[in-house]
């Protein structure tokens, strides 16, 4: 039983164990740590080629340019030269024969200084063998549609049948762009060698145990001779859960090789053009509904460019799937999926690992039944929500029970004036020649938990010191997001101290063994329970301990604000822990959480996949401008659920980066590719995501905070990391009302996204020149 | 002449630092000097093109003797041209016993950091501003944050701290301030208006003592390359990696940094920055306030120059469609010879100026509008701000007492070679009544003026289309009609 009178830091506002020494510029990251003496630089050697057999590859002028130390190739690879994450070795750490994308590393070079390295990798004459390559879906479509993984089917009900006898039915087909992670430190790895086959690797990675395989098998050497470690990433977003294998393995080819530290890190273009991003779908969907807008069926396919290896593609579009429903009951329903393999950068995860894609489809599907029966799409929004007692099975047939749109959707509703705004911006629209108006509101629901179920598990290591501070460890890792912060404030609030006694270290594979990547949102869902599992460990030795020290034989124990409180005596903490070590109590622990109560069938496409839901809702206003198709985001409010907050301010700032990078996504975020398969946008100055002033003046954020979760998380938590993204669906459905107002709102714009201002403009020059044609 | 005193060193301040260098690879960059010299590593690598600001640090420099301070990104700065400057990193900021500075106390406060990476550049954008403007509003905030790009927080939290410390106040606790006098004495020191000449192993540093000196050497060495704000050649170094083995720096010319406001005309040296050059903007061209915010981020426009701007030649151009259609002129200058030339017969074709080797941008002069014309300039990028254009059109307009059109000049960027007029539009509407069909007749006639490209920015299509539209928004400028986004922070 928890004391109600105990001073809770958990659920408190408290700030990021690393401000001070960000704003100071005294946070360490990879780049910034002392090097040890002899420490070398290796670069990637990149393909100028889509699609080729390689003739021919010089490496003499590489090898001869000032300052290099050697070449790196196939051959220095003494395990298998492949670093697929899901073990189909479709993924060379150097394409020796085949190039299969524009940018793919073909040697590495290591020098003396970074700059030598990068020079000298410039200088390799390639020669390939030209093949036919196929860079977009529409291509691999045309070309046979290989598919680098196994596609998904989700079906529920009869949807053919049920289409077929809709009263009302369209079809149509939707494009999604994609999306670069754009952190701000890009990918790095620093290897240091050690004596037998040890290697440690600092790695700027989400994922350090699958960094920790990837560098054992490339070096054909056993995981216990690896240790990679991570203290923190200057971001991450999904684009350093596989992406960053290939660097800590060629640091690590190299350290071993030369009995050096090496150190390598891409520039930007070359991060940006060699590693993966977000996946691009065409959506092609066919609903049926009724005249009150309920949808009665819906069959959708959904294509990706996935690449020219599987990675994540798998999970990634599964999970488009998933949510493809969003928030909503679709009585029938089949959806597919379509993993195509292309000439392009192999994409792979990235916030919200194509639930966003889904989400995208399901928003669009119900303004295109609000345009074609004249409704406002809140309206029919609500009309499909998942009910609470029934209609509340998904496509792959687990019952959602936990549904709180309906309230999340109503107060947001009022809070924002949605229907007096509306009203406002369809009166302006009636009047106003150039400049219209866009409101709409849209409602998230995202399924928490990894659809690989094994990789529901976490670690943690927790050591108290003899004078009663303590050492916290856990699997997760901190790419800013305050995971460790969080942690750190449930172990403080276990033994009642104050957040500054906790250290939080390093991620290190030495430390917790056999981790999950932080990604799925589960970082504090998952490493929070360990952490609690081994304080109460800890605890449970100390409860046997403090019998003897009071009086009261079964007295109580508490530990509040540095005291700890055994029956009718008071101890300081650091006294107490003192006593306890001289008493030879272990004060360390290993602690473990699996989530309890999911399971998954991919063949059969049913399963409790997802161990609860996340739910939340916008409202975005937008004015555009017809001449030119410009368009400023205007005024944005949301509320959203993470159950009971860890930490409210962290919270709040997920949600609020979280819509703004969906924000970019949607808008003004382009990935564009020359015919020959090069990435034409490969920088800041090509690729453009959201500034300062492209912020909502008016910005309200709101967390739900009468949410509890109802299954047993980490305080009743729930988590926050990608959930907020797809917030900005409301951005992509207010520009689209603003778009249609140019004919009355009479059809539903073909709006692909990014709406870039491009697509505005030719989006509403269609919708004119169709209507006027008509 | 030959016997003209040189100094073969540079010298700056770096923090509390003074920083005597006699080798320099002249391509060498202010980021890699901190960070892998001077292992002061809180400044940071993002991108290495100037764009997002993770590398921001003030750069303090003396101009007739009073010292002020502002942002410049350090991965494209060369470190030659720091010659008798004060730079300044995150590290200086913290005072002695470890306290933070207000600012980053306000970053600390209002979450304004979550992967921290950017946070050491934000810091010093809002430091300059804190600084330079203690009362700055939102708008402003907004301003001096556009060169700085943040993936994790979406800026909230960050436009929060700013907006908190600036309604503070107070400047107490500031080192720049506190040691202002010392630095103005030993940068004054520093100033012996001799010429600078390195020659490293990679090539050569010359620093010219003047202007005649600039012309002088680029008349002997038409090769080497000038470097004013580097925001385009900074690029040549880190992106392509550019060998340039002689490069002249002329940021530290006062001569060329002037502006005089004459009676009919401002004219000013080639080397003064878009900063610089903003509250001339206000005085006396208002109708380019707007457009000229919009021009990189506050970090490119202190650096970046109008005379670089115009020399490089880009198709776009920053500025040349706006001169062009306010009919700027630029005198060229090799050796001692100068001549005038109008900025539109400048470009001659992509790549392709009218300079000839030896031969500098050495001033340029803009006339003003008469009383009654109508000017206006559109730039249309994918990102409003510190983004490059898709397309830009400048519109100049003269009216007789009758409503024709007795002038006009129609220059855009984006939409051909080189920064071009719409000559066949122009002409279509010289001389005639300056009404909705006229304008709708002349529309189609920007098809022969231009053939844009599709490219990583916009297709042709809709820089067609746009480009058209703009004619029709000028239009309605000139009724009074035109409504426009805007932007209403608080």
């Amino acid at each position: 039983m928890s004391s109600p009178k105990k001073h809770d830091i958990v659920h408190s506002s408290i700030i990021h164990d690393s401000a001070a020494k960000q704003v100071a510029g005294c946070a360490e990251y990879i780049d910034d740590m002392a090097e040890p003496a002899g420490t070398c630089h290796a670069y990637l050697g990149l393909s100028e080629c889509a699609h080729g057999t390689i003739k021919s590859i010089d490496l003499g002028a590489v090898a001869a340019a000032n300052g290099v130390i050697c070449v790196l190739t196939e051959a220095d690879i003494v395990g298998p030269n492949d670093i697929s994450p899901t073990g189909l070795k479709d993924e060379p750490i150097f394409a020796s024969k085949i190039v299969s994308f524009f940018g793919q590393p073909i040697f590495g070079v290591i020098a003396e200084t970074r700059d030598q390295a990068r020079r000298a990798a410039k200088l390799v004459k390639v020669k390939y063998e030209v093949l036919p390559h196929h860079l977009s879906v529409e291509a691999a479509l045309e070309n046979g549609a290989e598919l680098v993984t196994k596609p998904l089917t989700l079906k529920r009900g009869d949807s053919t049948t049920e289409l077929a006898n809709a009263p009302h039915r369209l079809s149509s087909t939707l494009e999604i762009g994609g999306q670069d992670h754009f952190y701000l430190e890009g990918q790095i790895a620093f290897a240091i060698p050690g004596e037998d086959d040890d290697v440690l690797v600092y790695s700027s990675t989400q994922h350090p145990s699958e960094v920790q395989h990837m560098v054992a098998h490339a070096l054909g050497v056993k995981n216990n001779a690896v240790t990679v470690k991570i203290r923190r990433m200057g971001g991450g977003f999904g684009g350093k859960e596989t992406q960053s294998n290939l660097f800590a393995v060629v640091a690590a080819i190299g350290a071993k090789k030369l009995d050096r530290a090496v150190k390598i890190r891409p520039d930007r273009d070359d991060d940006m053009v060699a590693t993966g991003k977000r996946h691009d779908f065409v959506v092609d969907y066919d609903i049926g509904f009724d005249d009150t807008g309920k949808i009665l069926a819906l069959e959708a396919n959904f294509a990706a460019r996935c690449g020219f290896s599987a990675d994540l593609s798998g999970p990634v579009t599964d999970r488009a799937l998933f949510h493809a429903d969003n928030a909503y009951y679709l009585p029938a329903v089949t959806l597919t999926s379509q993993p195509l393999k292309t000439n392009t950068v192999s994409n792979t995860a990235f916030r919200g690992f194509g639930g966003p894609q889904g989400i995208l489809l399901a928003e669009r599907m119900i303004e295109e039944i609000a345009y074609a029966l004249k409704k406002d799409p809140l309206e029919i929004r609500k009309a499909n929500f998942y009910g609470t007692k029934s209609n509340n099975i998904t496509p792959y047939h687990q019952e959602v029970t936990d549904n709180i749109i309906h309230r999340i959707v109503d107060e947001l509703e009022i809070s924002s004036d949605y229907q007096a705004r509306r009203a406002a911006v369809l009166a302006h629209n009636k009047t106003s020649a150039i400049i219209k108006r866009g409101i709409a509101l849209t409602p998230v629901k995202f399924g928490i938990s990894f659809t690989a179920t094994w990789y529901n598990q976490a670690g943690a290591l927790i050591h108290i010191y003899q004078d009663g501070s303590i050492q916290l460890n856990h699997g997760g890792t901190e790419m800013g997001q305050g995971l460790n912060l969080k942690i750190a404030q449930i172990v403080a609030s276990e033994f009642g101290l104050p957040i500054s006694e906790i250290k939080i270290t390093a991620t290190a594979t030495d430390k917790v063994p056999n981790t999950s990547a932080t990604a799925a949102s589960s970082g504090s869902d998952l490493n929070g329970m360990a952490a609690l599992n081994a304080c109460q460990q800890i605890k449970a030795r100390l409860a046997e301990f403090a019998i003897n020290l009071s009086s009261e034989k079964a007295g109580s124990l508490e530990y509040v604000q540095g005291e700890v409180l055994v029956g009718d005596k008071r101890f300081a903490f650091a006294d107490f822990i003192k006593q306890a070590y001289m008493a030879r109590v272990q004060l360390s622990a290993a602690g473990f959480y699996k989530t309890p109560d999911i399971h998954w069938d991919r063949e059969k496409g049913q399963g409790r996949p997802f161990f609860y839901y996340a739910y939340g809702a916008s409202v975005s206003e937008v004015a555009i401008d017809t001449l030119t198709g410009e368009y400023r985001i205007e005024r944005v409010d949301i509320l959203h659920d993470v159950g009971k907050s860890l930490n409210p301010a962290i919270d709040i700032g997920q949600i609020e980066g979280g819509f703004v990078q969906g924000m970019g996504w949607l808008t003004s975020e382009e990935l564009v590719w020359h015919a020959d398969g090069r990435l034409l946008s490969h920088a800041p100055s090509t690729y453009k995501i959201p500034l300062a002033s492209d912020v909502p003046p008016i910005f309200n954020v709101n967390l739900a905070e009468w949410s509890s979760n109802p299954e047993r998380t980490i305080r009743r938590s729930k988590a926050v990391g990608e959930p907020p993204l797809m917030l900005a669906s409301s951005v992509v459905e207010a520009l689209s009302m603003a778009v249609a107002s140019v004919v009355d709102y009479e059809s539903c714009p073909r709006l692909n996204t990014p709406v870039t201002p491009e697509r505005v403009l030719l989006a509403l020059t269609d919708l004119q020149n169709s209507s006027g044609s008509s | 002449m030959s016997t003209l005193p040189f100094r073969n060193f540079i010298r700056f301040i770096l923090n509390d630092k003074v920083i005597e260098l006699d080798e320099l690879a002249p391509t060498q960059t202010l980021l890699d000097f901190v960070r892998l010299s001077e292992r002061l590593v809180g400044t940071k690598e993002g991108c290495a093109e100037g764009d997002c600001g993770a590398c921001s640090v003030l750069v303090g420099r003396l101009s007739d003797g009073v010292l002020s301070y502002e942002t410049v990104n350090a991965c494209i700065r060369f470190t030659a041209s720091l010659d008798g400057c004060h730079v300044v990193t995150i590290e200086h900021l913290v005072g002695k016993e470890g306290a933070l500075h207000p600012v980053q106390q306000a970053m600390v406060d209002h979450h304004g950091s979550q992967c921290g990476f950017c946070t050491p550049g934000i810091v010093m954008s809002l430091y300059a501003l804190w600084m330079n403007n203690p009362r700055a509003d939102a708008n402003q905030i907004e301003q001096a944050l556009q060169g700085n790009l943040c993936r994790c927080t979406g800026y909230a939290p960050i436009v929060r701290a700013a907006k908190s410390v600036l309604s503070d106040g107070g400047q107490s606790n500031d080192p720049l301030i506190a040691e202002r006098g010392e630095i103005t004495a030993k940068l004054d020191g520093f100033q012996d208006g001799v010429r600078v000449e390195m020659s490293g192993g990679e090539g050569k540093i010359i620093l010219p003592a003047s202007v005649d000196d600039l012309a002088k050497i680029f008349l002997s060495n038409p090769e080497a390359t000038l470097v004013a704000g580097a925001t385009d050649i900074g690029l040549w170094v880190t992106k392509h990696m550019r060998p340039l083995p002689m490069m002249v720096f002329t940021g530290h010319l006062d001569a060329l940094r002037s502006v005089l406001e004459g009676e009919d005309a401002v004219s000013f040296g080639a080397g003064v920055t878009y900063s610089e050059f903003f509250s001339t903007i206000m005085q006396k061209f208002p109708q380019l306030e707007d457009f000229w915010m919009r021009i990189g981020g506050q970090q490119v426009r202190n650096m970046g120059t109008i005379g670089g701007n115009i020399a490089n030649g880009s198709p776009i151009g920053d500025t040349p469609p706006a001169l062009i259609a306010l009919g700027a002129a630029i005198t060229l200058r090799k050796g001692k010879a100068r001549r005038f030339v109008a900025l539109e017969d400048y470009f001659i074709a992509y790549g392709k100026q009218d300079r000839s080797p030896g031969e500098f941008i050495e001033s340029i002069s803009i006339p003003y509008l008469h009383t009654g014309d109508q000017f206006a300039v559109y730039k249309i990028s994918k990102r409003r701000e510190e983004d490059i254009s898709t397309l830009c059109g400048a519109f100049n307009l003269r009216l007789d007492g009758n409503n024709r059109v007795a002038k006009i000049a129609i220059a855009f960027g984006g939409m051909a070679g080189i920064p071009q007029r719409a000559n066949r539009v122009e002409k279509a509407l010289l001389g005639q009544t300056w009404n909705e069909a006229n304008i709708k007749d002349a529309l189609e006639l920007f098809g022969v003026d231009y053939q844009p490209l599709s490219d990583v920015r916009g297709s042709a299509t809709y820089r067609m289309l746009s480009a058209q539209n703009l004619l029709r928004r000028f239009y309605m400028y000139t009724q009074g009609t035109a409504e426009e986004l805007q932007r209403s922070v608080s």
